[in-house]
């Protein structure tokens, strides 16, 4: 067992599976095919993402460094909330960076969604997890690797 | 009420308290809490007014953002200055589609383009022409000075605006730059700060030739992701001069580090505004450092997945311009057109082609005698957004081709570098 502990910036608790990047994840790239298809489930689409790409994420709390790409990228976290099927967490080992930040925050004020979200989880934290793994999320911003 | 961590003013915090409403509540509390996470002291004025939004397309799954809309017209809400936002997804005149294609893309996956159209209107459209990706371009005339403050949003307009302008803007995402632009603050941090504007990567440029703009940037994308690149070597390839060449190949570099990574700002030694103006005074001490030569551009553009069903088949539609070229840029892939035929005895291209540019420099462009002679190549002048083009399911099986490398990282799209895209639409290969 293995604890870290982050920044709080969208508290929350969840016991469940993790999806894990180690490289940044281009949010519009991974996400649109699902969402324009009004898919059930989120299967990631990045071509250019080995860690991720065919994975489905929904429910699931997503471990990566920061998201990149597009500044459709916060629209897109929203919209993906908004249908509900989103990543239960994100989880990011760095700073959050500006479209993922501007995605939790609309999604928490503009569509009331639980998502749960903690960054600065260190280097150590993406090194230590591996998709699959089972995780306890802690609402004061603790990631148990069960 | 949102208990802000920054320092507000009265007015600001009447207005968070719901003094205009709850909407424009909301919209600030939006922008607060946003700022909060990356500890912005409090927030700062938008000087230049017209903001960019990167929301073009009314794609229908975007339901928030219809709702949002709506919400705003009905309240009466206005951004502060006109704005512009990316190109159009549908140009059914100058982008052929079969019926088909046509239904999908009007009736199921753009089918509220027209409801959406109407809303951005109402709530501050500069006009007809305000579509496009590049609207810094002066024929366009969304540009700002250096040292502005900005809402804006386009991954590669702010690249742009931020590197080549020296205006201040951070990597906002679509709805934060509406809402800049409605409420006229922005957090103070990353970017608009002169400490976020240096530079974490000194990046050194030992190639043998001018490096491919799209690779290079490419490269440098992956490799120093968010961070703020300090480019030196590429002075003697570009000049030290911001001419319309220096433009668009800027351009062109900057959508590909900002969309192959996320970078919002690049210096590059002797040539943006602020390194002409502090020189490598704008590096950080601990800058990490990436030496670029030949064989590491190899390797990257060797990195390039084909997401082609059948690779060894030749491509079916071309698209140069993304994001939309310049005036200049126009003039030149004419003539190389032009001239390619000539040497390979052709008088059409040998693969449908379309050509992509703002509608403000496409009429510009028109009333020129380039344009007839492009026409004779056989290829077309839109001012779609082919990356929008490409998110119908139907073009997958589509063999496209292109020169950015933007549209191949957001699509099934096969990047070509520009000689080799050149020879294969004149006819070159199987001559």
């Amino acid at each position: 067992m293995k604890e870290f502990k982050g920044r709080v910036l969208a508290a929350g608790k969840f016991k469940g599976e993790a999806v894990v990047s180690h490289q940044g994840v281009n949010t519009l790239a991974s996400f649109q095919k699902a969402a324009l298809a009004n898919k059930k489930r989120l299967v990631v689409s990045d071509q250019n993402n080995p860690d991720l790409f065919n994975n489905d994420v929904t429910g699931k709390a997503l471990c990566l460094p920061i998201t990149i790409g597009s500044t459709t990228g916060g629209l897109v976290i929203q919209t993906i909330c908004s249908m509900k099927i989103n990543p239960a967490c994100f989880l990011f080992s760095d700073h959050i960076d500006s479209l993922a930040a501007s995605g939790i925050v609309l999604a928490r004020v503009w569509e009331k969604s639980d998502v749960i979200c903690i960054d600065l989880l260190g280097k150590d934290f993406l090194e230590s997890i591996k998709t699959g793994d089972q995780i306890e999320v802690k609402e004061d911003g603790t990631v148990v690797i069960l | 009420m949102y208990n802000a961590k920054m320092k507000l003013t009265k007015e600001q915090s009447d207005i968070l308290g719901g003094s205009k409403g709850e909407l424009y509540a909301k919209a600030l509390e939006t922008i607060v809490r946003y700022g909060d996470m990356f500890e912005a002291p409090r927030l700062v004025e938008v000087t230049h007014k017209e903001t960019h939004l990167v929301t073009s397309f009314g794609i229908s799954i975007m339901k928030p953002l219809f709702k949002t809309m709506d919400e705003l017209v009905e309240a009466n809400i206005q951004t502060e200055g006109k704005f512009t936002v990316d190109p159009r997804p549908i140009d059914y005149k100058n982008v052929k589609c079969s019926l088909l294609e046509k239904l999908v893309f009007s009736k199921i996956i753009y089918g509220d383009q027209k409801r959406y159209e109407e809303q951005l209107t109402k709530v501050g459209l500069k006009n007809k022409n305000a579509f496009t990706c590049t609207s810094y371009l002066p024929e366009v005339g969304n540009t700002p000075k250096k040292g502005d403050i900005l809402s804006w949003a386009e991954s590669s307009a702010v690249v742009f605006a931020n590197s080549v302008l020296g205006a201040r803007c951070n990597r906002n995402s679509g709805m934060l730059d509406l809402f800049g632009g409605i409420v006229g603050f922005v957090p103070e941090y990353g970017f608009i700060t002169d400490e976020g504007r240096r530079a974490k990567w000194k990046v050194i440029i030992k190639t043998s030739s001018k490096p491919e703009a799209q690779i290079l940037g490419s490269a440098i994308g992956m490799k120093v992701m968010e961070d703020v690149p300090y480019v030196v070597g590429l002075d003697k390839f570009i000049g030290s001069e911001l001419n319309d060449d220096a433009i668009a190949y800027l351009k062109d570099f900057g959508a590909a580090t900002a969309s192959n990574g996320a970078v919002g700002l690049y210096h590059i030694d002797n040539l943006t505004p602020e390194a002409k103006e502090l020189g490598t005074d704008l590096i950080k001490d601990d800058a990490k450092e990436y030496i670029i030569d030949d064989a590491e551009l190899e390797r990257v553009y060797q990195s390039y997945p084909v997401m082609w069903k059948d690779k060894d088949k030749k491509g079916q539609l071309c698209f140069i311009g993304c994001p939309h070229l310049t005036f200049k840029q126009l003039n030149d892939w004419t003539d190389k057109i032009t001239q390619g035929l000539k040497e390979n005895n052709r008088k059409k291209i040998a693969t449908r082609t379309v050509l992509t540019t703002a509608p403000d420099v496409k009429e510009k462009f028109v009333k020129t005698p380039k344009y007839q002679e492009l026409l004779k190549t056989g290829c077309t002048l839109s001012s779609i957004c082919p990356l929008m083009y490409t998110n119908n399911p139907l073009t997958h099986k589509r063999r496209i081709m292109t020169n950015s490398n933007k549209l191949r990282t957001y699509s099934m799209s096969r990047y070509y570098k520009d000689e080799e895209i050149l020879g294969i639409i004149t006819g070159k290969e199987g001559k």
